[in-house]
């Protein structure tokens, strides 16, 4: 039997024994990941994640990373581990699991080498057939302990649902505070920062380049705004657009040889594709209206785009050489900010509905549209690179918060970050 | 912690780099920090070299004199992007100024309120910019001149969002540089 089938008949099974799912929040076990799960009809696998053997002397607790990741995703429902002493050498008691309703089990050990290195291991079990599904272990500095923990869950996620995972890619983001902007890369988990740029003045639209070596983004650090390419691993930039006027949204080609981006050169705001090489941009849109916010399919076959052409700002799509639009959001007068998931089937985008911002999901294929949050003040979605999760940002209790969702909206989490008012989220690619 | 003050130290390091070069062009001239002691523990099998330095960049030098006893700042209706009546005189003066100082430059710097996604507000702001841009080229300055940009709804004159608040925000300020 496939994983897949696997997984879809142990799906209804747990869905059988649990009945109708209650719509209530769930807290996890860790306070800084606040996960909500809301509606009814998930299809999720009860997994038990037991605390790694060593987690409370190491700097990172690798079992507690690994089940909010697992819970965040979606597709897993964590079965309650308190008080379970395993590590990957350990049995799991079967019968014992199987009536907590655990379909499969992580259980793993970190430990400090005499080099100052750590050791993790883990195991991974299927509990309804009782199982040894393979294990890992890594060798990392203490810098790299939730990069392991991250892997773990990449390993987990792709043993049982057949899907590539995306815990260890990366996500960058903006906050400011104090009067000062920080643009940070960080675990999908939104921790782990690190900041690559501060400065005085905004920063904002940052773009992961396809092969997530290069954000690039607009600053204000000149009193205009202009668009960087960025090095992340070295801090080198190169001044892509600093033409006159003003120059922002880029957007990368799916082949990282061409930014799409606005500039004003030219007296409204229109596209050009700008070539890495250098040269000069080239028009694509020949309007009197605004053109903004490109984002390419991930084919490579479209670029979409706002504009607000009709009297409105909605979103329509062209060829990457410019020419005819075609009109894409037909519902609503506000339809800003689209992103393209990499499967290419979901358009994800902001819609004023009254006086919210909402994100909105569209299935391409059928032009079907769902709203899937319930806050007011949606901003800058991106898709994770398996096309599962979106990453926003958004408004909670006054302040801005970064947030991740499920497709189908049942599924949020909001990511802790760094401190200060926080957005402009954009995910990372896979990397190796 | 230790990380913390690890990059408390490497800003300070940094900090003093960007001092020592003073060479003003930290448009594309940035100090590159190494942070190899951080990363070279990484290993082969799970380990990244994951390191990202951090770049600090400062902020271009505030607006120069232009004429005296003028205002710079031009407000605006909510979703309009005209230049009210009202600003013609305020308009005129500096048009006059900028035709009589060849040599002066200014940036059009438009803004807008809160309400919207940040990059459709950059391009809103750019049409306040614009129309003001416009304006002061009917009255004969040359386009050489003027600069219009846009901040979006990144730089606020005031906080809040009530009327009044946003009211202040969308407007576009004349800055001499």
């Amino acid at each position: 039997m496939s994983i897949a089938s696997s997984l879809r008949r142990r799906t209804l099974v747990s869905l059988l024994a649990a009945g109708a799912l209650p719509v209530l929040p769930v807290t996890s076990a860790l306070a800084q990941f606040r996960v909500e799960v809301s509606g009814v009809g998930l299809t999720q696998l009860p997994i038990a994640i037991a605390a790694f053997r060593g987690d409370a002397q190491a700097p990172q607790k690798i079992g507690a990373i690994v089940r909010a990741d697992l819970e965040r995703s979606g597709m897993f429902r964590p079965v309650d581990t308190t008080g379970i002493n395993a590590d990957e050498n350990t049995r799991p008691d079967l019968a014992a699991w199987r009536q907590k309703g655990a379909d499969s089990m992580v259980t793993g050990s970190v430990t400090l080498l005499a080099d100052g290195r750590y050791d993790v291991r883990l195991r991974l079990w299927d509990i309804v057939r009782g199982q040894d599904l393979g294990g890992q272990s890594y060798t990392v500095g203490s810098a790299d302990l939730r990069l392991s923990a991250h892997r773990i869950s990449d390993f987990v996620y792709e043993k049982l649902t057949g899907e590539k995972g995306i815990f260890s890619t990366r996500i960058a983001y903006v906050t400011k505070a104090a009067q000062k902007y920080n643009l940070w890369v960080a675990d999908s988990d939104g921790e782990g920062a690190q900041s690559a740029l501060t400065s005085p003045e905004p920063i904002i639209s940052p773009a992961w380049s396809p092969n997530g070596s290069q954000l690039a983004y607009v600053s204000f650090e000149s009193r205009k705004p202009v668009i960087y390419s960025h090095d992340v691993a070295s801090g080198k930039r190169r001044l892509l657009a600093n033409f006159r006027g003003s120059n922002s949204a880029p957007a990368w080609s799916p082949d990282g040889k061409q930014l799409v981006a606005t500039l004003s050169r030219d007296g409204g705001s229109q596209l050009y594709s700008i070539g890495l090489g250098g040269g000069e941009p080239r028009r694509l849109t020949q309007s009197s209206s605004i053109d903004t916010e490109p984002a390419f399919s991930p084919d490579g076959r479209y670029i979409y785009f706002v504009s607000d052409r009709g009297g409105a700002p909605q979103i329509y799509r062209m060829s990457p050489g410019g020419g005819n639009a075609e009109r894409v959001t037909f519902t609503g007068s506000y339809n800003i900010s689209p992103a393209v998931s990499p499967d290419g089937r979901w358009l994800a985008y902001v819609s004023r509905v009254g006086g919210a911002f909402k994100l909105h999901v569209m299935e391409l294929a059928s032009g079907t549209v769902t709203p899937i949050t319930d806050t007011t003040a949606d901003e800058s979605p991106s898709f994770a690179p398996n096309s599962r999760l979106i990453v926003y940002a958004t408004q909670q209790q006054g302040r801005e918060a970064l947030m991740t969702t499920t497709l189908d909206g049942k599924i949020k989490a909001r990511l802790s970050g760094a401190s200060g008012d926080i957005r402009e989220p954009d995910w990372g690619p896979f990397q190796r | 912690m230790k990380r913390t003050i690890f990059s408390i130290i490497s800003t300070l390091i940094l900090a003093a780099t960007l001092t020592a070069c003073g060479s003003g062009v930290k448009l594309n001239d940035v100090p590159v920090e190494d942070r190899t002691g951080q990363t070279q523990q990484a290993d082969p099998a799970g380990g990244s070299g994951r390191g990202v330095p951090t770049v600090q960049v400062e902020g271009a030098d505030a607006s120069l004199a232009g004429p005296a006893n003028t205002a710079r700042i031009i407000y605006f209706d909510f979703d309009s992007y005209v230049v009210k009546p009202e600003f013609q005189g305020l308009i005129e003066a500096h048009a006059k100024y900028l035709t009589a100082n060849k040599t002066r430059k200014m940036a059009i710097e438009g803004h807008t309120d809160e309400r919207g996604g940040r990059e459709y507000n950059l391009a809103l702001g750019q049409k306040r910019a614009e129309a003001v841009r416009r304006a002061l080229g009917l009255l004969g300055v040359a386009d050489s001149q003027v600069e219009a940009v846009s901040f979006g709804k990144e730089k606020p004159a005031v906080p809040g969002s009530d009327e009044e608040a946003m009211a202040k925000n969308r407007r576009a300020e004349l800055n001499y540089r």
